[in-house]
């Protein structure tokens, strides 16, 4: 067990692209820390820079009190799944799991590495396959074979290198589950690099979203989803991502594209502060109007717009208005995109509507907003004028609160059992 | 998937034995030569009328003998040191290529082309001039180095393509599973670019093994002369016997070797040449 | 933080700068240490004996009279190219590549459809069987067929009594053109398993899908073929050829054991080899070298040139 500390890392190719640039996060023994973004964010590097494969050109890197950044992998004594799982061809799954314990001459007894092997296989149910070579196994066995080599050894952490993504859907979210029980179970810190939101959201205590080798936001998920920093964290989490839409202020009133908004006093001042402001709505801030109860009506405002399509799911509908942009935000919004890795934003607004709403394409429709939850941004800057810290901050106490009652109640079972 | 039935079964055994006909039948009948008595040479027949190991008798321990035996010794010896040489030199040069990124990269695999292609005729007589004139001309090491010349071009663009193929990130897993850099490269790399090894040692022994050219043009006695220019030296017992019997014995005595690594390691063969020829 | 500490960082941070130059620096200088020695050897195997050439081809020089060595210029191209046995070698030379790289593209890629095509339990055997040939010493080969046809030792003649033209009498090695085809079958036997190797590379790189799609839009066997496969192969089928073209052009082996260039049968290699190994002319013959390895570079040149054959690219190189 083991806290891991990154300071100020920097990654720097020959070219002086900047892989990862003053990175800083603290990891709390225990916890499980997810690194997102877009694909070329850094996120890999910075794993890699962690256990130890590639270099760190300057800040430092602690294991506990230790500096390890001169340390070779083997030194750190950190236990790592790679994306392809790095399955030995030529060895059994039984010596795939054993090679950590095999390296550590003389430390492991013969029957201490049949027994450590052995408990290891159960747990992953890998026990019928020991004998097997990885190529006769299937997707889903080799990720366990992976996990084994890494829970066999006592390692001071486990680092996860987008371990779920060579596995189909379904099997993926059986995996994520797995992950998650086995490192409450063990409480071992672990760092998890992945492009996935919803591995990210559902397997986090922390969530660190990187761009461009620049780590923009560290928060717990709710914190990301409901006070984001920025537009590039608002606009990545959640599916289907968050709207911007370009706003003016006049009075308490925003005028946009899909019409005028009245707004809470607090955020009209923040928007008037620019001449113009995006407005970031997630999708499930819109409801069919009709189907809005009258006390939760006053929370928000109605008005009228004219969805081009809907699509029904079953369990909800989603409605898509679309709209002209003005030509400066509209760079934006395609720089943007860009960054969120999108071929393109499409100029269009995604509403979340119930499942039972009559709101068809084509027809207008009356939607009603809650203006309550509603952000501002800068689109010079990207910032959020309007992120309550403190509430944010309140969020991810509650997270860590919850990780601390979980592990215990792990180790409590574990203890029950044993 | 389709399935097999009995009439493609057999039209597919049909291919197999015509193919297996084309392919074999020019050994078998050198074969059938190699056992067959002086006298009965000019049967007119494929077969012998009775077999005889008359002709291996006499390059084995009768007449010929000393000329059969000193090839064969010069044959293997210099193939063999020819091809561990050219697998060394190759497998640093191909580990280079697929591993490390250095300049000059792309102009060893065009030289490793260029030279394959290189007329061999071209540079024998040179050679000859400058090997008689150092004294390396009638000796083994006189052989070994232009074999360099055919060996070390395709064991380079084998070996390279064989190398890219390894997952290299096993060096970097078993490094963090608490391997040291060279336990890594011993436990998890050597048991996979073995067989890669091995494979173009294969390919390259068949191809010094093949040599004629260098053979004929490089030496003059039987201090270096290998088997194949041995062969168009061979003479008769005497004068007047034609040495055809003897030729064809010696010729399988030398074919031997090919055919048990082709029978031994058909499938590395030709996943070997297979994977040299298209990107690796 | 406090100032101190940032100065520290800020020192370490140029210190690993010039370390990690280092490393960079070092990687190249291995890659140079593991590749060099093996660049090396083939420079002087090859560049330099070419280099060599073309210096001694300048003089009149023979190992039979080494003191009258002497600078003649460029007089031993002049002889060769005015000699008409030159012309006729090449002549003979081109024939043959013509000829065996033709028939064995086609019978080269007939093999490689029956290697990828064949049934598991059978696909075994017949890769073994075709490397057999692959594998053999090119000189046992034309023996082999040397045999089989010498109107002494042969049994051809009997066999094929009933085919006009073909008699006990016939004596295939003392014509040009019968002499000839016997080489050719010679030099087809033992070197299409290699071609057909190349084809099946390429073979096996066309996808599935491709094929099945156009199963699926009605195409027929041959339909597929011609519209699918082969422009999907192009790229190595070109390498293929333009390899067995060069090694064909130096075709020496099987004249020399079968005819040793006697009734016209001489090619460009064993004109070279009767000249400077037989009879010491090392000039001229180191002319003849030269002008043979320009031969291969002007149909590596066409080739690259005018059918754009990407041997790099087909070759693994990226």
């Amino acid at each position: 067990m083991a806290s891991i500390s990154l300071k100020n890392l920097v990654k720097k190719y020959d070219d002086g692209f900047p892989a990862v640039n003053d990175v800083s996060i603290d990891i709390a023994d225990g916890e499980f820390v997810i690194l997102v973004g877009p694909s070329g964010c850094g996120k890999s590097t910075l794993l890699r820079m962690i256990v130890g494969l590639e270099d760190i050109t300057s800040g430092d890197l602690y294991i506990d009190e230790t500096r390890v950044n001169d340390k070779a992998p083997r030194d750190r004594n950190l236990a790592m799944v790679f994306q392809n799982y790095a399955l030995y061809p030529h060895l059994t799954v039984f010596e795939n799991i054993a090679f950590p314990l095999r390296l550590a001459k003389g430390k492991f007894s013969e029957d201490d590495v049949q027994q450590r092997v052995r408990t290891a296989a159960t747990t992953l149910e890998l026990t019928d396959h020991l004998d097997r070579k990885p190529g006769n196994l299937s997707g889903g066995q080799r990720q366990r074979v992976a996990m084994g080599r890494a829970i066999v050894r006592q390692a001071d952490a486990f680092l996860f290198d987008e371990p779920l993504s060579n596995l189909d859907a379904k099997l993926r979210g059986q995996m994520r589950a797995e992950i998650s029980q086995m490192q409450r179970r063990l409480g071992t810190t672990s760092v998890y690099v992945t492009h996935d939101q919803t591995e990210a959201m559902t397997l986090g205590d922390r969530v660190a979203v990187l761009k461009k080798g620049e780590l923009q936001q560290i928060a717990s998920p709710r914190e990301l989803y409901e006070q984001p920093v920025n537009l590039f964290v608002a606009g990545f989490i959640g599916s289907p991502s968050m709207n911007f839409l370009p706003a003016t202020a006049e009075g308490n009133i925003l005028k946009t594209p899909i019409g005028d908004i009245a707004v809470p006093e607090a955020l009209a001042t923040q928007a008037a502060s620019k001449d113009i402001v995006l407005l970031g709505i997630r999708p499930e801030y819109f409801e069919d109007a009709s189907l809005v109860e009258e006390s939760k009506l006053v929370h928000g405002t109605v008005f009228t717009a004219e969805p081009s399509h809907t699509e029904w799911l079953g369990n909800e509908q989603y409605g898509y208005i679309h709209f002209e942009p003005a030509p400066e935000v509209k760079d934006l919004l395609d720089g943007l995109a860009r960054d969120l890795d999108a071929d393109e934003l499409r100029p269009q607004v995604v509403v979340t509507l119930d499942a039972a709403s009559r709101i068809r394409g084509g027809r207008a429709a009356e939607l009603w907003l809650d203006t309550r939850r509603l952000h501002v941004f800068d689109p010079a800057t990207g910032e959020n004028l309007t992120r309550d810290a403190a509430a944010g901050a309140a969020l991810t106490e509650d997270a860590n609160r919850e990780r601390a009652e979980e592990i215990e109640r792990a180790g409590r079972e574990a203890a029950e059992a044993g | 998937m389709k399935k097999t039935t009995a009439k493609t079964r057999i039209i597919w055994i049909v291919i197999t034995i015509v193919v297996a006909v084309y392919a074999l039948f020019p050994v078998f009948s050198i074969l059938a030569t190699s056992f067959k008595e002086p006298s009965d040479l000019s049967n007119g027949k494929l077969l012998p009328t009775s077999w005889s190991g008359v002709n291996y008798e006499q390059i084995l321990v009768g007449d010929a003998q000393e000329l059969f035996l000193t090839s064969l010794r010069n044959s293997i010896g210099i193939t063999l040191i020819a091809t561990a040489i050219a697998v060394v030199l190759a497998t640093l040069c191909a580990y280079a290529i697929a591993r490390l990124d250095f300049p000059g990269k792309k102009l060893v695999l065009t030289t490793a082309l260029a030279v394959s292609i290189f007329p061999v005729i071209s540079i024998v007589t040179p050679l000859f001039n400058v090997w008689r004139t150092i004294g390396l001309y009638d000796t083994w090491l006189g052989l070994i180095i232009p074999y360099l010349s055919l060996t070390l071009p395709i064991s380079i663009w084998t070996l390279a393509a064989f190398f890219r193929q390894i997952p290299w990130e096993l060096e970097q897993a078993a490094q963090v599973d608490g391997a040291t850099a060279w336990q890594a490269f011993r436990k998890a790399i050597v048991p996979l670019a073995a067989p890669g090894v091995f494979t173009t040692a294969i390919i390259a022994f068949f191809i010094a093994w093949n040599d004629f050219v260098y053979g004929i043009s490089l030496t003059s006695t039987e201090a270096a002369r290998p088997v194949p220019a041995a062969l168009a030296f061979f003479t008769g017992a005497s004068q007047f016997e034609s040495p055809t019997g003897a030729i064809s014995a010696a010729a399988i005595i030398v074919t031997i070797p090919v055919v048990l690594l082709v029978l031994g390691f058909q499938r590395q063969i030709v996943s070997g040449l297979t994977q040299g020829a298209v990107k690796g | 933080m406090s100032a101190p500490v940032d100065t520290r960082t800020g020192r370490r941070r140029r210190e690993t700068g010039v370390v990690l130059s280092e490393r960079r620096r070092s990687e190249r200088r291995l890659g140079w240490w593991l590749a060099g020695p093996a660049f090396v050897v083939m420079l002087l195997v090859t560049l330099y004996p070419i280099l060599q050439a073309v210096w001694d081809s300048l003089f009149n020089f023979r190992l039979t009279a080494p003191g009258d060595k002497s600078f003649i210029g460029l007089k031993n191209y002049g002889v060769i190219l005015t000699d008409s046995l030159f012309w006729r070698d090449l002549g003979v030379t081109s024939l043959i590549t013509v000829i065996t790289v033709v028939v064995e593209l086609v019978l080269g890629f007939a093999l490689a459809l029956v290697m990828h095509k064949a049934l598991k339990s059978l696909r075994g055997f017949v890769r073994t069987a075709i490397l057999v040939p692959y594998g053999i010493i090119t000189v046992v080969s034309a023996f082999a067929w040397f045999y089989a046809f010498d109107i002494n030792s042969g049994f051809v003649n009997n066999w094929f009594d009933w085919v006009p033209g073909i008699g006990p009498d016939l004596n295939w090695f003392a014509d040009t053109w019968t002499s000839l085809s016997v080489i050719m079958a010679s030099e087809i036997w033992k070197t299409t398993p290699f071609i057909s190797l190349l084809l099946l590379a390429g073979l096996a790189q066309v996808p599935d899908e491709l094929t099945e799609a156009a199963e699926v839009d009605g195409a027929t066997w041959w339909q597929r073929m011609q519209r699918v496969i082969l422009p999907n192969m192009k790229a190595a089928i070109m390498v293929a050829v333009l390899f067995r073209a060069l090694d064909a052009f130096r075709i020496f082996d099987n004249v020399f054991i079968m005819t040793n260039g006697a009734y016209g049968t001489e090619v460009l290699s064993l004109l070279a080899y009767r000249t400077s190994i037989g009879r010491l002319e090392i000039g001229l013959g180191s002319a003849i070298s030269v002008l043979l390895f320009l031969c291969v570079l002007i149909i590596c040149f066409v080739a690259i040139k005018l059918f754009k054959v990407d041997l790099a690219g087909a070759q693994g190189g990226k």
